[in-house]
């Protein structure tokens, strides 16, 4: 397995260089870039900067993923955090905001994380709750309106710069350092991985499944309510029914992209990303052509196929699908 | 006689619900309020009857709004601009979702792949599809609309048992009888419980599965149908995220998302469940709509938590007769 996942590592960056390259045919200036008031500008920096909230939702889903879990309701966290940040900007500092939308974020990963780990749920059913119920209290929060606010502190996350790159692309950047030297500088990522693989077998091992488990929806959780935050200051404001609805889906496409089995037991943090960039990319190019917009779910169905299919066991040439079909008949 | 007590539960629900309801306003409790529910959420009781199926064996169907969505489209563009009668229009929709669904079981099946993603795939190409045909509102003024919405049976009460309506309870009927009577019904509890023991005794597995997707998105493109009538457009982004709605009420009524245990008339009173919540919230009037979704959060959560506890109590003896650790 440990000589198939450069290979792995692969396919991705030639997929994501075979759209790019598409992009440049389509948009002869998408490599442009140009400095200006100290910061980058070009389409290049606009797909890092688009895809910085499904980056950082598959940063969190790739390690839920891993332990054969999923998190539906990381759209409706991100609602939530929203909606949360949006509310306090303008009457508290930056500290006491970005401290409120994540402990919601971790709040709500610790209830995902009690349901699966303690109560035992089905993580689709468990999270599926919070994902149905996380919209209606976020619309509590903002009291069914379009909360804005004009905090400087705030918007700057969503649209300042650091070094010429935008804020939210060194968040998402920092964040995947940050994750992968927790995960894959101790022994946490071998463990998360053993859980998944086999939960039962782990738990005897002595690998405490539980609070592993608890854990990565945590994170999970927090990854959400950062990626919250930084939608509601790139808008200036809060839509409870919009903010990051359907990103969960976007987020397990960028993992399933990544390589991750959806059975658990193993994970790249760093193709998960890769797997949101090419997600945007596809996104941005499909825009840029000026085929409309609703192309987008057509394109992203195929891949999801393609991708499937291509991880799919069962698929061993046509041979192994013509002896699996007479089985069916028999 | 095992899927009793969750739907009993279900069913106390419903009525001391509707009975706090009453209460608070007496109107409730009329047969106009009543029909009305039921026209509200034929659409939706007419495609959780194919989701009970579905999620009894063991599976899950995430592409159900979509498809819904590209019914009401397809219809609409059908009879409006490419000038087809309706009841052509409506055969060839229900012969192209069924084929979806179809195609969906066969994928799931030949490849091995998790139903839950593969429907999701299917979401994303059905939505895409509707977007493709049409993005804007297609009124429909077909007269057959006409007369299907103004047909209704008088209730004693003043209350309208519009044909919408009739058409949901006859497939909810319908579904009831298919899956608690046959050999179809049987073979679907059969998978839920165990695919490989189902196998093993004789169950098609590959053709179960087929038929099982077909099915549910066959109910979809009628609940499309339905809703087509219920708003005389089409819409591509109408009925988005009715696949959760769905979901709630099936897991509402009792059924259990592992498989294997679940009934149709347990999700047909999960559906009256939700319609009942959104009545009281419409009667109320301080309330916003958004209550709507907070309460079926936290109704998924009580009828989850105890399916578990259920589950939990039925493996006890089980796992102390074998001298496992709990």
């Amino acid at each position: 397995m440990t000589a198939l996942l450069p290979r792995r590592g692969l396919a991705q960056i030639l997929a994501l260089i075979v759209i790019l390259a598409v992009d440049r045919v389509v948009s002869p200036q998408f490599f442009d870039l140009r400095l200006q008031d100290g910061r980058l500008f070009g389409s290049l920096i606009d797909v890092l900067n688009r895809g910085t909230p499904v980056a950082l939702l598959s940063l969190g889903m790739v390690l839920v993923i891993a332990t054969r879990g999923i998190d539906l309701s990381v759209g409706a966290v991100m609602a939530i955090c929203g909606a949360i940040a949006a509310s306090l900007a303008d009457t508290h500092g930056l500290p006491v905001v970005l401290a409120a939308a994540l402990g919601a974020g971790l709040v709500c990963g610790l209830w995902n994380g009690f349901l699966v780990a303690v109560l035992g749920m089905q993580p689709i059913v468990a999270t599926l709750i919070l994902m149905v119920a996380g919209r209606g209290i976020a619309q509590l929060i903002t009291e069914g309106r379009i909360v804005t606010f004009s905090s400087p502190d705030l918007v700057w996350l969503g649209n300042g710069s650091v070094l010429g790159l935008p804020v939210p692309v060194v968040i998402a950047l920092g964040m995947l350092i940050l994750t992968g030297a927790v995960v894959r500088g101790s022994a946490l990522g071998l463990l998360i991985e053993a859980t998944g693989g086999n939960a039962r077998a782990s738990e005897l091992a002595g690998v405490g499944t539980r609070a592993m488990i608890i854990a990565v929806y945590v994170w999970c959780g927090v990854c959400a309510a950062l990626a919250g935050v930084i939608a509601a200051a790139d808008i200036m404001g809060a839509d409870a029914n919009n903010a990051g609805l359907w990103l969960e889906l976007d987020a397990i496409l960028a993992v399933v992209i990544g390589g991750t089995s959806l059975f658990g037991g193993r994970f790249s943090l760093v193709l998960a990303v890769l797997g949101a960039l090419i997600i945007q990319t596809m996104n941005t190019g499909i825009l840029l052509s000026g085929y409309p917009p609703e192309f987008n779910l057509l394109v992203k169905a195929g891949v999801v196929l393609a991708v499937l299919l291509l991880q799919s066991p069962k698929l061993s040439g046509f041979a192994g699908i013509a002896t699996r079909l007479r089985g069916t008949k028999a | 006689m095992r899927g009793l007590p969750p739907v009993l539960i279900t069913a106390i629900v419903l009525v001391t619900g509707f009975a706090a309801c009453a209460m608070q306003f007496p109107n409730i409790a009329s047969t106009r309020v009543v029909g009305n529910l039921l026209t509200d959420n034929a659409f939706l009781g007419i495609v959780a009857t194919g989701m009970t199926f579905v999620i009894i064996s063991g599976g899950i169907d995430l592409s159900v709004g979509s498809v819904i969505g590209f019914t009401t489209v397809f219809v609409a563009l059908a009879i409006e601009r490419w000038g087809v009668p309706p009841p052509v229009a409506f055969v060839a929709i229900l012969v192209l979702s069924a084929a979806f669904g179809a195609a969906m079981g066969a994928v799931i099946h030949i490849f091995d792949l998790p139903p839950f993603i593969v429907t999701l795939a299917g979401m994303f190409l059905a939505r895409g599809a509707s977007f493709l045909l049409s993005t804007e509102s297609v009124p429909i003024t077909a007269p057959v609309y006409s007369t299907v919405s103004d047909f209704a049976l008088r209730m004693p009460g003043g209350g309208r048992l519009t044909a919408i309506a009739i058409i949901m309870l006859v497939i909810v009927i319908g579904g009831a009888l298919l899956l608690h009577l046959t050999r179809f019904g049987a073979n679907v509890y059969a998978l839920g419980g165990s695919r490989a023991t189902a196998s093993l005794m004789g169950v098609a597995v590959g053709k179960m599965t087929v038929k099982i997707y077909m099915l549910s998105s066959l109910l979809a493109g009628i609940a499309g149908i339905v809703f087509s009538f219920y708003t005389s457009a089409g819409y591509s982004l109408s009925a988005v995220g009715v696949e959760l709605d769905t979901i709630a009420a099936v897991v509402i009524g009792g059924t259990l998302l592992t498989g294997g245990q679940g009934s149709v008339i347990g999700t047909f009173l999960g559906v009256l469940i939700q319609g009942m919540i959104q009545t009281y919230i419409n009667f109320d009037g301080t309330l916003s709509s958004w209550w709507t979704k907070i309460a079926t959060g936290v109704l998924l959560f009580a009828f989850i938590a105890l399916q578990q506890a259920l589950v939990a109590l039925a493996r006890r003896p089980a796992a102390k007769r074998a001298g496992a650790a709990p």
